[in-house]
């Protein structure tokens, strides 16, 4: 066991990091290589791969994705802001280079092929996004005079033109919901929120009618008719399997169910272990969330707190997005479930993310200070 | 573009912190309150959200069971035993296994099927494999398999293969009691005799309730004698093939209580395996088909003659020239060109002296008397299966004459024969029943349709149309057998024929107080050898003398061998 005495880096980042997050996080990850034996083998049979294609690649995935979420959360805050700069750099240019040399899959250029594996930029992009405009809204709390949200809302704009390029309007909207809710958490005056609101309210109508293939998804929902067969199927799933499951491979409805081991991975949870398995997933989400949000209330730097309450929002959303689809609460939206839908790039690039949400909930000594005494910066004061 | 505190070094970001400290400390402060507000409302809403979702997780949990999608599978019903008179099974309910695929789990459709067509040589391949290729959750294969072929399609290992284990309608005597029972469908529900009876008798709504547990269900005791059913079925069987005719009929009906101890129509069909049970020919006859029945009416006529008082058994009708009525000659098929008295006419079935009998009493009062006695309304008994019997729009003399000797009215012939005991068992017209009757019930449900005393004349005729009339074939010693014949000529491209005929034949036992009708009918029944006839009297007559000798035992009806027989006992002692 470590020692507290132990000052080395290793020692120091066992004794300040959240070990509930960590438990949280290699809870999910785990639970998502075991749902991938449920849901992956039906898939790859059905198109033509060894039956463990994507288990093996899904296991393969997990270290590299293990050691960025242990890596990223040893830096601090700081070295997170840099990070995240160089992410969403590289990532701004790969969306852009995507929109030319991309893989078209489904009507859509979301992936680009690099080194011999295909990698979605847009994964990479939004918690790099999630933390540049946490950092900037934080510097205009700081500073009025610097235009931080003005900054913000021109990041926003460019994220979301390359986002309605693709076009990846699931993605599109997941930024936006989270750049609201950060903006909101920023202190955003009510006036904005208003014309913000409207203005969100009218560009889902835009969506609806100048994407057919949206307003056609918003109507099946609505009224239920036409086709709805994933949604149909996956509801099935979930009656099928009850509470306790059919058990684990016993499944058949994934066997029809298309995307099963990624956007539906929760009604295949369903169906094999149950609806309480599907519950504790959810509480699981619903925990690192909710803890995210707790911490981040405590938290005395506006950066660590916007930054903090973004991309746990940015996860939040993402599983709720998910889940409510999976139970036919929303329109079918093409989204994946953290840490638990098959999927490099959306592995990797949220273990980044829950990196950063681990090494920003560390806790460190001047946090501790009691409010009131010495409200300097906490830097100062630790420094002089 | 240049913004503090990204690139900067700790050291510098630490001084410029430092010199603003103590003037952002307030504004910062206000900030950091509203966020953490903010951030409350933020976890509120995340939270409202993660527990709708938990909700709905939860909605379908509960709704686990509505939600079965396998329509086709619930168990079949259950269905009361119906057993005859005595106790004996005639239908029961045998547990089957049905065979179902749920396609999505058929791993090999082509090896599923090939492996299948080894234990049931007579699957449609096309058609399975349709159904094995869809994406449908449940298909039924094959229904009510035998437990050898289960326990092959057992052994066959082939995955997403089930089976349901099913009720199925079983019949121990097969076609012997085939059109009484009736049918059930494959999903256990009467369609047909006395099993559609029970189910409108509010056991289909019991099942609806899911009430009808197997065990609850008593058995439904029928007033059928299996025994004598049996014989009557055997009786008919041999008759038919011996005359050739097209089809046969008998009823056995206790003249005092309305039950049908026995009821049989044939051709018929195997309730097991009722493949034919819907050719035309194999309707019930007995009930659902309406006739001529010929000489029989002799006896209403008769009966309705003397229990007028108009006429007396001792008056007598010239019948030495044919009736001319119309453009219509009515002649006697055994003329005797002379004058007869009433038991004359009924013995010698005589044509001539029935119509004039029927004439004493006129036309209103000969249509009031069948009506009376049931024969121009629909029979009201258990069995679906009823026929409406038919008769002239308006009648009018000729078919008063007619009528009065079997031609323009046509009837079943179950209520011909509850008719028949109406004559005989004192005058009280019982509708027959396929469930037991105490002589009580009888008694109160019975309508009096003609005196006692002209009940016991009818007896008499009918006893002396066995001992010196045309019943002669139907005498069992020891059982005083009372008879009364009918040949109908049938009506062949709207014309009466000679040589077409339906036969039917009253036999009633011990005739001095009938216990038991007989009531039997032969259609189309041809000469057994060239030269011979083919009336009731040769046809139908041996027929009813075999059943009363195999059956009248089993009834319980002792014989009486009269005083010659007991001296003979004795000097044998």
């Amino acid at each position: 066991m470590i020692s507290r005495t132990d000052r080395s880096h290793v020692a120091n980042w066992w004794w300040t990091v959240d070990r509930w997050f960590l438990a949280a996080f290699l809870l999910l990850m785990g639970l998502g290589v075991v749902l991938s034996f449920a849901a992956s083998p039906a898939v790859a049979e059905r198109i033509g791969l060894d039956s463990f294609h994507f288990v093996t690649r899904q296991i393969m995935y997990m270290i590299p994705a293990v050691a960025c979420l242990i890596g990223v959360s040893f830096l601090d805050p700081r070295h997170v802001r840099r990070l995240a700069v160089v992410m969403l750099a590289v990532s701004l240019v790969f969306m852009v280079a995507t929109l030319f040399i991309g893989m078209e899959v489904k009507g859509s250029r979301r992936w680009i092929y690099l080194f011999g594996v295909s990698i979605q930029p847009s994964e990479y992009l939004k918690p790099a996004f999630v933390v540049i405009c946490a950092w900037l809204f934080a510097e205009h709390a700081r500073q009025p005079e610097i235009p931080g949200n003005l900054f913000a809302m021109i990041l926003l704009g460019l994220v979301v033109t390359l986002l309605v390029a693709q076009p990846d309007l699931g993605q599109t909207m997941l930024v936006l919901g989270t750049w609201g809710a950060m903006f909101f958490i920023a202190g955003m005056p009510w006036l904005w929120i208003a014309v913000l609101g409207a203005l969100g309210a009218g560009g889902a109508v835009a969506a609806y009618s100048a994407f057919p293939h949206v307003a056609d998804r918003i109507d099946r929902f609505l009224t239920g008719e036409g086709d709805t067969y994933q949604v149909d199927m996956s509801l099935e799933a979930m009656t099928r399997g009850g509470w306790l499951g059919q058990g684990p491979g016993e499944g058949s409805v994934k066997r029809i169910l298309p995307d099963s081991h990624t956007d539906f991975v929760f009604a295949v949870a369903g169906e094999e272990f149950g609806l309480i398995m599907c519950l504790i997933i959810l509480m699981l989400f619903a925990f690192v969330v909710l803890r995210g949000l707790a911490l981040a209330r405590r938290e005395e730097d506006d950066f660590t707190r916007y930054a903090l309450s973004g991309l746990v929002i940015l996860f939040g959303f993402q599983s709720i997005i998910n889940m409510a689809v999976n139970v036919r609460m929303m329109p079918a939206k093409g989204m994946t479930l953290p840490f638990i839908s098959y999927g490099g790039s959306s592995l990797i690039a949220m273990a980044i993310s829950m990196g950063f949400v681990l090494a920003l909930s560390r806790r460190r000594p001047e946090k501790r200070r009691p409010i009131g005494v010495s409200r300097g910066s906490g830097r100062a004061a630790t420094a002089g | 573009m240049r913004l503090p505190g990204l690139w900067k070094t700790r050291r510098a970001a630490a001084v410029g912190a430092g010199n603003s400290g103590i003037v952002v400390e307030g504004s910062r402060k206000a900030v950091g309150g509203r966020g953490q507000s903010r951030v409350f409302m933020a976890m509120a809403v995340l939270f409202g959200i993660y527990a709708a979702i938990g909700g709905r997780l939860v909605q379908l949990g509960l709704a686990e069971d509505e939600v079965v999608n396998l329509p086709e599978s619930r168990p079949t019903a259950s269905r009361p035993d119906l057993v005859d008179r005595n106790g004996e099974v005639l239908a029961t309910d045998i547990k089957t296994a049905s065979l179902f695929a749920e396609p999505r789990r058929i791993v090999d459709v082509d090896e599923a099927i090939e492996k299948l067509l080894t234990v049931l040589p007579d699957l449609d391949y096309e058609q399975t494999y349709r159904r094995l290729s869809s994406e449908a959750g449940f298909v039924w294969l094959r229904r009510q398999l035998s437990p050898r072929q289960q326990s092959e399609i057992l052994a066959l290992g082939v995955p997403g293969l089930g089976f349901r284990t099913e009720k199925r309608r079983f019949y121990p005597g097969g076609s012997t009691v085939s059109h009484v029972l009736g049918l059930v469908d494959v999903d256990n529900k009467g369609i047909a005799g006395i099993e559609k009876y029970i189910d409108n008798q509010g056991l289909a709504d019991l099942q609806a309730l899911g009430l009808a547990a197997p065990g609850t269900l008593e058995p439904v005791r029928l007033s059928l004698d299996l025994r004598v059913q049996y014989i009557l079925h055997d009786e008919l069987t041999q008759a038919m093939e011996r005359f050739d005719a097209i089809a046969a009929g008998g009823v056995v009906l206790n003249a005092r209580t309305g039950e049908v101890v026995a009821m049989a129509s044939l051709p018929d069909y195997d309730p097991n395996n009722p493949y034919n049970a819907l050719e035309k020919d194999r309707l019930n006859r007995m009930s659902a088909g309406v006739f001529e029945m010929g000489s029989t009416f002799k006896l209403f006529t008769t009966s309705m003659a003397l229990d007028s008082g108009l006429v007396d058994i001792n008056d007598k009708f010239d019948a030495t020239r044919p009736l001319q009525l119309g453009g219509f000659t009515i002649r006697d098929f055994y003329g005797k060109k002379r004058v007869l008295s009433v038991p004359e006419i009924l013995i010698y079935s005589s044509n001539i002296g029935t119509a004039k009998m029927a004439d004493v009493v006129g036309i209103e009062g000969h249509r009031e008397f069948l009506k009376r006695i049931g024969l121009l309304d629909r029979m009201s008994t258990e069995l679906p299966e009823v026929a409406h019997p038919t008769e002239p729009s308006t009648w009018k003399k000729i078919n008063s004459v007619t009528i009065s000797f079997g031609h323009g009215v046509a009837t079943t012939p179950l209520q011909t024969a509850a008719a028949v005991a109406a004559m005989l068992n004192g005058g009280k017209l019982i509708p027959p029943t396929f469930l037991p009757r105490t002589e009580e019930e009888a008694n109160a449900i019975g309508e009096r349709v003609i005196s006692q005393k002209t009940s016991a004349q009818v007896r008499y005729l009918l006893r002396l149309n066995t001992e010196k009339g045309s019943g002669r074939r139907a005498e069992v010693p020891g059982y005083y057998v009372g008879t009364k014949t009918g040949t109908a000529e049938k009506v062949v491209n709207g014309r009466y024929s000679n040589s077409t005929r339906f036969n039917t034949f009253i036999a009633s036992f011990p005739a001095n107080d009938p216990e038991y009708i007989v009531f039997v009918v032969l259609d189309e029944p041809k000469p057994e050898k060239p030269g011979m006839s083919a009336t009731s009297g040769v046809t139908n007559a041996p027929l009813a003398g075999n059943i009363i000798r195999r059956a009248a035992p089993l009834l319980g009806v002792k014989p009486d061998f009269g005083h010659e027989s007991e001296a003979l006992l004795v000097s044998y002692q």
